[in-house]
């Protein structure tokens, strides 16, 4: 909401298609403004899917074509809303790419749109698609604010995976469960031990697959990133 | 007897905040001061224990094939929900503004984000998902309200405390709330075991 004070007079200038400002737009939430671990939006929703990979990376793609999509929209009528109602307008055009979403998973993919259930709604109220919503797409032209949702998306699904293979690394010893390739990694009988029998100790940690221990790789990853990212250190 | 089952069930085994991570934007942006947290608990508490009833009954009454327009309306269910509850914050909103501007200032940006807040979405898209019954239903909204209040109050208190403790520098503030989280939500598991019916009956 602050970056609407800094908009300036349009200037008649062309602006490339990807020029330095527009890389940056998807660069940034990856590290130093990445939606999870710095801007602290949209953690709700979808960290309930990363005890496995396959479930996460799907959740991932649909969050980052919603909130691309949604960007562009409200970007393209930010002039014709009025104040007052934007937030119902904002969640209308939500609500209406995560059915169309929801449909297209139910119709292709039935058994991960049975396993996600719940989850694929929730994507409404993740509050890192209404926030860039407010913050950048009511204030930018339509071509940037599509790159911004897509670095969102982008950063957002990068901390799922990163979760998600760690969980699922260590809880389940496989990785892509339930895809169609799947993989057993570690543990006993799997890939990397087939005439090694050195992995073949490892016993699943079930506390990953427990929910706490999601909350417990994500606050070792802030602890990791703002370790090597000084200017991100909390001094309150 | 059902209904107290699915109270208790909902409020600590199956938390909102600590087993489906659902609202934790605002769980972690409020849980600064045991006073915002407090409040922000008590409207969270209002806004789903009405919006589980009324989503019920939109969803019986209204989008199944049995309702007034005869063709299977459910996949409207997200749009309508979503306005419903929103409607509904707007007016949480207008009290709050009315009778505490105090609070209303200190929650400032978060009582219109209970809007996005996933507890709500979340407590009546998982209402649909298990086919509660009304009762069932006005317990469960009780319920997971109570449990995010439980949680978020717990959290801040815990923060304010941890303020005087020597975190390490990278971890201090949202990386140790994450920490916290999860312990809490391994204790809140020690409940799992409990049975409502079978207290009940040895009262």
């Amino acid at each position: 909401m602050a970056d609407t004070a800094i908009q300036t007079a349009p200037v008649k200038e062309k602006e490339p298609l990807f020029g330095k400002k527009e890389r940056k737009l998807i660069t940034d939430p990856l590290n130093d403004n990445n939606p999870i671990t710095v801007q602290v939006l949209g953690i709700c929703s979808a960290l309930a899917v990363t005890t496995q990979v396959y479930p996460s990376l799907v959740i991932s793609i649909a969050v980052i074509f919603v909130c691309a999509f949604a960007n562009l929209a409200i970007s393209l009528m930010r002039n014709y809303v009025p104040k007052q109602v934007r937030m119902i307008v904002q969640l209308v055009v939500i609500a209406t790419l995560v059915t169309v979403v929801e449909l297209v998973l139910k119709a292709f993919n039935y058994v991960v749109w049975k396993q996600l259930s719940v989850f694929i709604g929730l994507i409404i109220t993740n509050c890192i698609i209404m926030g860039r919503l407010e913050a950048f797409a009511m204030a930018n032209k339509p071509w940037r604010s599509f790159l911004d949702g897509v670095g969102n998306g982008l950063g957002y699904g990068a901390i799922l995976i990163i979760v998600a293979v760690l969980r699922e690394l260590f809880g389940k010893g496989t990785l892509f469960a339930g895809s169609p390739i799947e993989w057993a990694i570690i543990g006993p009988g799997a890939l990397l031990d087939t005439n090694k029998a050195w992995l073949s100790w490892y016993a699943n940690n079930n506390l990953m697959v427990l929910p706490a221990a999601a909350l417990f790789v994500i606050g070792v990853l802030i602890w990791v990133q703002r370790a090597y990212n000084k200017k991100l250190v909390d001094v309150s | 007897m059902e209904a107290i089952n699915i109270f208790i069930k909902s409020a600590f085994i199956e938390n909102m905040v600590l087993a489906y991570f659902l609202g934790m934007c605002s769980y972690l942006a409020v849980s600064k001061t045991v006073k915002t947290a407090f409040g922000l608990g008590m409207a969270v508490i209002f806004v789903i224990g009405i919006t589980i009833p009324i989503n019920w009954v939109i969803n019986e009454y209204l989008l199944s094939e049995t309702g007034p327009f005869g063709v299977d309306l459910t996949f409207l269910r997200f749009i309508l929900f979503i306005a419903t509850i929103a409607a509904m914050v707007q007016l949480v909103e207008m009290v709050v503004e009315k009778f505490s501007p105090s609070l209303y200032n200190a929650l400032g940006i978060f009582l219109p984000l209970i809007t996005v807040n996933c507890a709500i979405l979340g407590g009546s898209l998982f209402m649909v998902a298990r086919e509660y019954n009304f009762g069932e239903s006005v317990a469960y909204g009780l319920g997971s309200g109570f449990g995010w209040f439980l949680a978020v109050v717990a959290i801040a208190a815990i923060r304010e405390k941890i303020k005087y403790s020597n975190v390490p520098p990278a971890l201090r503030g949202l990386g140790m709330a994450f920490i916290l989280t999860g312990l809490m939500g391994i204790a809140f598991m020690s409940l799992m075991g409990i049975d409502p019916a079978a207290l009940m009956s040895a009262k």
